[in-house]
Formats: structure tokens, C-alpha cells, sequence
């Protein structure tokens, strides 16, 4: 558990300001102290809460609320598949619990360091320990930023550390040519889709990256299959590092 | 009471909290789908294999758009700090892998830049 608190603690210093500036649109658009931690607790999802605020206060009707929220979270299916076979070991409620707690961030660290460790004993107790923290802290500075209204400075740019942080889980997630080519795709679309509302760009462009990977893999596969060696040391073998780290090079610094 | 009573606003405190509930609900489902079903039913092979790209995919899709600030780009409003602090924590990123001194020196790069420019 406190291997999962250690690989949590540096998306902290983004989180924090997040939940703040979440509160303050919370009590900007006239909610209560117990509406706003209301819904920290029982939605727990922050570009999902700001999204509720901001159409709640522009006057949509409630399915259009739901909707927009639903939308939003949609990427939970696919960190809930991808993190399934880890946690499979654990009680329903366990799991149940685990699901409630489910963030971006705490999926990023878990993958990885499952991925890494495939051996890793107490999976449950990881991602417990990367969750909780982000869970208490999203709770105590919805509150602080409700009652005291404060504010870090945006131009601290204390924000940028989410990326930094999932750039360095992106390193290792690029482990062969099909995976790479799968990060240029979810990462090009994502920028190109970045104006469409509700995170779409977000979840069409991971979508996009999953579906080019696997054909990828099927690609490189024939390939091989029809391979008698020249196939394989043609124009771009499978998996040269030097094309991978080629591709990663064009794809972090697009 | 009709149907659109309840779904128009102005929202009582009664259906403010309905809605919040149901929001968290739906949330809630959409986290356990995968987590809660986990050894019902056998994996179709081709589910394992495109869970296998979600890491990638999905990381790239949340850090490329906030390097590039892309939802800025091709407009006034773009600012060069964060895409240039972020090529810089790509290379530290890329070579050392280690979460805190990508953080240190991408930050220090970004306020670097501000106040540069």
C-alpha cells in the first residue's frame, strides 16, 4: 500500500489546485458547502464535476446533465477493463470500493507498475494506496476552496505537473513498434480532436490509438509469418529500437 | 408533478441531489464495469489484446494535447512556456525515466521560460 502512496505523491501538487479551482466554480455558481462536497463524494471525478457546474449554471435540464457527465466518464470503461485482470483476486466489495476510487491518476501509476511487475503481490493494495490519497485531498480542498475561496496563482502553472508526471508513464508503456505507433495515433488525435466538449478528444483518441495497436500487431505478424528472413529485415523490421525510438521522439514532442 | 418539472430547472435542493446521486451512479457503473464482471464470463482474446494498447493510447491522449497546448494552438492565445517546458521533460523523461526530476526540471523549465518570456 505505501509503494502505491509513494508512486501517488507526485501527481499531488496537480491535484490540489484542481480540486480548488473545481470549488470555486462550485461557489460561483451558487452552490452550498454541502452541495459542493456532495458531489465530490458521490461523483468523485473532477472534469466530470466542473462539466456539471458549468451546464447546471448555464440552465440544461437534467438529462442533458447526466448525459454530459456519463460522456465524460465513458474512459473509466476502459481503465476499468484494463485494471480487471489485476484486481480480479479481490472480494466483490472490495472491488466495488476499488471502482468508486478510480481516477486517471491512480489507473496511470497502477498500470504501470503492474505492467513493470507482473509478479506484483497485493495489486489491491497498490492501487488502494495510489487512490486514497488523491480521494482525501480532492475531498479536504473541495472544502478549503469552498470555505476560504482559495486560489493558487494559475500562473504558478502548477497544472503542468499532471502531464509531466503521466509523460514519464508514457516511457515505459511504448514497448515495441505496435505499441508506439498505437501512442502516435491516441496522442495526434487527441491534439487534433482537442476542441470537441466532453472529453471527447480524449476518448476517441485513445480509442483510435487501441484500435491502431492491435491492427498493428496484426500487421507486423503477417509480416512475419510470410517471413523468410529478408521480409523481416526489410525497409522497417517489427520492432527495430531505432525506429521505436524514432516514433517516440516524433510522438512526445509533436 | 410532470416529467418536466423534474427536469427543467430551476432544481429544489430535493432534485439537485437526485441528479448528483444519479450522476454518481452512472460514474460509479462506468468505473466497475470491467472490475465487477472480472472472472464472470471468460475474456474474448480480442478484448486481451486491445487492452494491452489502453496504457499508450491513453497516456498520450492526456499528455501530448497539455504539452502542445492544443486547445490553444493555431490561435493568439497560444503560449510557447508549456510546449517548451515540456520538450524539455521529454528528453529527461525519455533517458532517466525518474518521476521527480522530470517534474523538477520540466517546472524549472516552465518558470524558467515565464520569466524569460
Amino acid at each position: 500500500m505505501l509503494a502505491g502512496v509513494r508512486a501517488i505523491l507526485p501527481l499531488m501538487p496537480g491535484v490540489v489546485p484542481f480540486a480548488l479551482v473545481s470549488a470555486y466554480a462550485c461557489k460561483e455558481a451558487g452552490l452550498s458547502l454541502a452541495e459542493a462536497l456532495g458531489m465530490s463524494v458521490l461523483i468523485f471525478a473532477g472534469a466530470a464535476q466542473m462539466a456539471f457546474v458549468a451546464v447546471f449554471a448555464a440552465g440544461a435540464i437534467a438529462p442533458v446533465i447526466l448525459a454530459t457527465v456519463v460522456i465524460i466518464n465513458m474512459r473509466m470503461v476502459m481503465y476499468s477493463a484494463s485494471l480487471a485482470p489485476h484486481l480480479s483476486g479481490a472480494p466483490w466489495w472490495a472491488r466495488a470500493l476499488m471502482s468508486y476510487m478510480l481516477t486517471d491518476q491512480a489507473y496511470a501509476v497502477s498500470i504501470t507498475r503492474f505492467g513493470e511487475r507482473p509478479d506484483q503481490p497485493h495489486k489491491g493494495w497498490f492501487f488502494l494506496g495510489a487512490a486514497l490519497p488523491l480521494w482525501v485531498s480532492w475531498q479536504l480542498f473541495t472544502v478549503v476552496g469552498m470555505v476560504l475561496g482559495a486560489e493558487i496563482p494559475p500562473e504558478w502553472g502548477l497544472e503542468f505537473t499532471v502531464p509531466l508526471v503521466f509523460l514519464v508513464l508514457l516511457v515505459p508503456a511504448v514497448r515495441d513498434r505496435p505499441s508506439a505507433e498505437a501512442a502516435l495515433v491516441g496522442g495526434g488525435m487527441a491534439v487534433m480532436l482537442a476542441g470537441l466538449p466532453f472529453n471527447l478528444g480524449l476518448l476517441i483518441g485513445a480509442g483510435s490509438g487501441i484500435a491502431w495497436g492491435v491492427w498493428a500487431e496484426d500487421r507486423n505478424n503477417r509480416r512475419r509469418r510470410r517471413g523468410p528472413p529478408e521480409a523481416a529485415e526489410g525497409e522497417d523490421g517489427p520492432s527495430s529500437p531505432s525506429m521505436e525510438s524514432h516514433l517516440r521522439g516524433q510522438e512526445t514532442g509533436a | 408533478m410532470t416529467l418536466s418539472d423534474w427536469i427543467q430547472p430551476p432544481f429544489t435542493a430535493q432534485q439537485f441531489w437526485g441528479l448528483v446521486i444519479l450522476c454518481g451512479v452512472g460514474t460509479w457503473l462506468l468505473r466497475a464495469s470491467f472490475i465487477q464482471l472480472a472472472g464472470a464470463f471468460p475474456v474474448p482474446r480480442w478484448l486481451t489484446r486491445a487492452l494491452r494498447y489502453v496504457p499508450p493510447s491513453v497516456l498520450a491522449a492526456l499528455v501530448v494535447p497539455a504539452l502542445v497546448q492544443a486547445d490553444t494552438v493555431f490561435t493568439s492565445a497560444w503560449d510557447w512556456t508549456r510546449p517548451a517546458a515540456g520538450m524539455v521533460a521529454v528528453a529527461v523523461a525519455a533517458i532517466t525515466r525518474r518521476v521527480i526530476l522530470t517534474l523538477v526540471v520540466g517546472m524549472g523549465a516552465l518558470w524558467t521560460f515565464m520569466a524569460l518570456g
